[in-house]
């Protein structure tokens, strides 16, 4: 027991872990919003089971002195609720984790395990103060004790937190609370237990949301107003908060009767003059291609949020890739534009989405945002947000007499009118259609429009998002990623400590950024990083660059890299010679 | 209003001669001008089929899009301008065949739109197969030993669905036609008119002559409004039922279901996000 590290300093891992429905999510509110109030830097991060009840589900909570948002491996203090957790979290476990385990709760444990196991009786204390229930603020309670809270800022919260609960309720979290500080202060002074992390006071006024949230008020900054979709994980989350803020911003929220309804809904609703959008997942969106062809020989404004899961088939509902890149970019048949996003960062999330929207108004096509499991789930502070900067343009003209909707035009954008808006009519065909609108079988004509719609394709390179280059210019190895992947790859990186080493970062992955192939010309190694098995990405960038990607640092188990691992797997890496 | 107001002029038309879609084309400009609807305020909304491109015939919005998909962009166009009159218009294997799940929800959502759906028993555009509504033992290039399985009941289904307005309209009689086809334009509510029709080209069972053999008109003794007995009407075999079999007014519509009109009754292609609002909601997010 006593090799463990009393003394924690800067960076905490804390993950809790339990069966699902028991409450673990109101642990990690409570606490990560407290720590945030307090000045922490705070990130988090789950794993779950495609499951309602029961399994093991984990959250990571990373409290730090300076913003780290990425995973760790490595756990500084595991907070158990039932004994399968200990095991769903074993190959993290090593001698410097503290371990806060109610033993009685536990039953019997062998030695193995009884080692580093430090007893935390929440179960007798919660029945004691009125049911189980209450565990998670004993839970809480304990944890805030152990990152220093002041007990009289936990109270207050909890008022608030539960205000709409019964009296009694109330009360009995506050007692529950103040008990899980009385075990902590024993704890503490029995362990020695000291954790030293800097504060910083204006973080409490961050805003702090995950990546869900980030692409709802991004959308909600483009304008949207009407979204239709079908559920599934782990695109849900934008559903349901977009739905939550609709009446407040005039959207319309349908939940579709399939994801062939939801992008055809979308498509009608854009073809009326909203600004609309789909939230999906990739067998959900499999089902969308078609319209997203519709949205290409029409012409239409599109937004589709794709976050990614592991496939083929329903693979893993409820965890993490980023295979769906090729899908994106070749889904729905014959040849058409589109725009492809992959935001890296929370901040990122909102403007890019936000973006999306003009993009798709803009160009008159898709515009796909791609996230995935890891990256929707997960959430920190980040500070405040300027939206004031780009707002809606006036997209949508009035139409005149003799108004025709896809007027040939030197920059391919045909001015796009709505019906009931203007003297005209708005006539719009999947057939191949002439520049009324109407079907037609005219191959000359056929050529005019597939040549117009190819044309956009000039000023949507030109408005490309640049990527982002981290490091010094004088690199000789360049490690190459996109979306979520930016924050463990930074943090890997800067972890290397090597000057020689940069790395790119893609937040628009097609078309890509006029720029891209001198970044890569310049390394004489260039490393490819993502979440699929494929290199999809890496194909991408050798077929658009025409230059070699040396190595490819891939994984598809259906987690995100961690800090660790990527770090390792850099340092293999890097100097393979060829 | 003149119904020449909806003519395209000299267009060249993709029917074969003596198809029916030529008379439910008339009959349905003669409706619209009638209600006064002008081009600009209809979009015509279908799928793809030969009815599929009713819209590219007459002056109108047109939406045409997806093989089965007209429901659900109908549905959004009308909830995103509730002051148009939308119209879905397609061919039985459209609408009752690939569109099928969208049918069932659109009957359940009640969108205020009309769906015209031309029924001839048949595929045409793909030369002669079966379709959803075709007769057992039908055969075709495909079906080579007859159509084995039941036909589709669309008027049993919207009943059952408690659609908001049903009706069958047979296209050999104009001016019947014309008349529930106001009747459907005029409700508020999801109005579906299937409407019988021969293909002379690919359906050599299901002629004129066997449409008027094989249908009747309701008389003034049905009442629409008894579900219970719009559905036995729909459940006949020997004959089948024209003229408005089942409708509910009670139902509100979709569009009037949403909260987006309550603030701002301005067409949404005006709309901004209110950026005040969403600071305020990033604010609270800080907690």
């Amino acid at each position: 027991m006593g090799n463990i590290p009393r003394k924690i300093k800067d960076d905490v891992s804390l993950v809790i872990c339990g069966s699902a429905g028991k409450g673990i999510q109101t642990v990690e509110t409570i606490l990560t919003q407290l720590l945030k109030r307090s000045g922490f830097h705070v990130f988090g991060t789950k794993e779950y089971m495609s499951r309602v009840r029961g399994g093991s589900n984990s959250t990571e909570i990373r409290v730090s002195s300076t913003s780290r948002p990425s995973l760790l491996d490595r756990i500084n203090i595991l907070v158990p609720l039932d004994k399968a957790a200990l095991k769903h979290v074993q190959k993290r476990i090593s001698e410097n984790t503290l371990i806060l385990a109610d033993k009685e709760h536990f039953g019997p444990v062998d030695e193995k395990e009884a080692q580093g196991l430090i007893d935390f009786p929440f179960s007798q204390a919660a029945s004691d103060i009125g049911g189980a229930i209450y565990a998670n603020s004993i839970v809480a309670g304990l944890l805030a004790q152990l990152f220093g809270i002041d007990q009289e800022e936990m109270s207050l919260f909890l008022d608030q937190f539960f205000s709409e609960k019964k009296p009694e309720v109330i009360e009995n979290n506050q007692k529950a609370a103040a008990k899980g500080y009385e075990i902590a202060q024993r704890i503490v002074e029995a362990e020695g237990i000291a954790i030293d992390i800097e504060r910083h006071p204006h973080i409490a006024e961050d805003i702090f949301i995950n990546g869900a949230e980030a692409v709802g008020i991004g959308a909600i900054a483009g304008g949207c107003n009407f979204l239709s979709s079908y559920p599934m994980s782990p695109s849900t989350g934008v559903l349901v908060f977009l739905s939550e803020q609709a009446e407040k911003f005039g959207i319309i929220s349908e939940q579709a009767e399939d994801e062939i309804s939801a992008v055809n809904m979308m498509l009608g609703a854009w073809y009326a003059g909203a600004r609309a959008m789909v939230t999906t997942s990739g067998g959900g969106f499999a089902l969308m291609e078609e319209g997203i062809s519709l949205a290409g020989v029409m012409e239409s404004p599109a937004v589709i949020h794709l976050a990614q899961r592991p496939g083929p088939g329903t693979g893993l509902p409820t965890r993490t890739a980023q295979g769906d890149l090729e899908l994106a970019l070749y889904s729905g048949h014959g040849d058409f534009p589109r725009i492809i996003l992959a935001p890296g960062r929370l901040e990122e999330a909102v403007y890019l989405t936000r973006d999306a929207f003009h993009l798709a108004a803009k160009f008159q096509i898709p515009v796909f945002i791609l996230t995935d499991q890891y990256f929707v789930d997960s959430y920190y502070n980040i500070p405040s947000l300027d939206f004031q900067s780009k707002n809606r343009e006036n997209d949508i003209i009035e139409t005149e007499d003799d108004y025709r909707r896809y007027r040939i035009t030197e920059n391919g954008i045909s001015p796009r009118g709505v019906p009931g808006f203007g003297k005209g009519l708005v006539v719009t065909d999947s057939d191949e259609h002439d520049e009324a609108g109407h079907i037609t079988e005219d191959l000359d004509m056929r050529v005019a429009m597939v040549d117009k719609r190819k044309r956009k394709l000039v000023d949507m390179k030109k408005a490309a998002f640049p990527p982002e280059l981290v490091g010094t210019d004088n690199y000789d190895t360049l490690l190459i990623g996109w979306g979520s992947t930016y924050p463990v790859i930074r943090e890997a990186w800067s972890l290397l400590g090597r000057e020689d080493v940069a790395f790119l970062h893609f937040s628009q992955v097609h078309p890509l950024h006029p720029d891209t192939s001198a970044y890569l010309r310049q390394a004489k190694k260039r490393i490819v990083i993502e979440g699929n098995s494929d290199a999809q990405f890496a194909s991408l960038l050798r077929r658009h660059t025409k230059q070699e990607i040396h190595q490819t640092i891939l994984k598809y188990n259906g987690a995100q890299f961690s800090v660790e691992e990527m770090t390792t797997r850099l340092k293999e890496t890097i100097d393979i010679k060829e | 209003m003149e119904s020449n107001i909806f003519d395209m002029g000299k267009i060249d038309i993709a029917w074969c001669p003596g198809c029916g879609n030529f008379a439910i084309l008339k009959a349905l400009k003669a409706a619209l001008a009638e209600l006064e609807i002008t081009p600009h305020n209809l979009v015509m909304v279908s799928g793809i089929g030969q009815a599929a491109k009713i819209p590219h015939y007459l002056r109108a919005n047109v939406f045409n899009g997806l093989h089965g998909r007209a429901l659900p962009p109908a549905t959004a166009i009308k909830a995103v301008n509730p002051d148009l009159t939308v119209i879905a218009e397609s061919g039985d294997g459209d609408m009752y065949g690939e569109g099928g799940n969208h049918l069932i929800n659109t009957m359940r959502r009640n969108p205020d739109i009309t769906n015209i759906v031309h029924n001839n028993m048949v595929y045409g555009l793909t030369k002669g197969q079966a379709s959803p509504t075709s007769r057992m033992g039908f055969k075709t290039p495909v079906q080579v030993r007859g159509v084995a399985i039941e036909p589709f009941n669309p008027i049993a289904l919207g009943i059952a669905l408690d659609a908001s307005f049903v009706a069958r309209a047979f296209a050999g009689d104009f001016e019947q036609m014309k008349e529930i086809l106001i009747k459907a334009i005029s409700h508020h509510g999801y109005a579906l008119v299937d409407i019988l029709q021969p293909c002379v080209s690919f359906n050599k069972l299901n002629t004129y002559e066997w449409f008027k053999t094989h249908t009747y008109y309701l008389d003034n003794a049905h009442d629409p409004t008894d579900r219970t007995a719009a559905f036995g009407v729909a459940l006949e075999e020997n004959k089948m039922a024209l003229g408005v079999i089942y409708q509910n007014s009670e139902r509100a519509c979709f569009e009037t279901t949403t909260t987006v009109y309550e603030d701002n009754k301005g067409p949404f292609c005006n709309r901004k996000p209110n950026l005040e609002k969403l600071n305020d909601l990033i604010t609270s997010k800080g907690r």
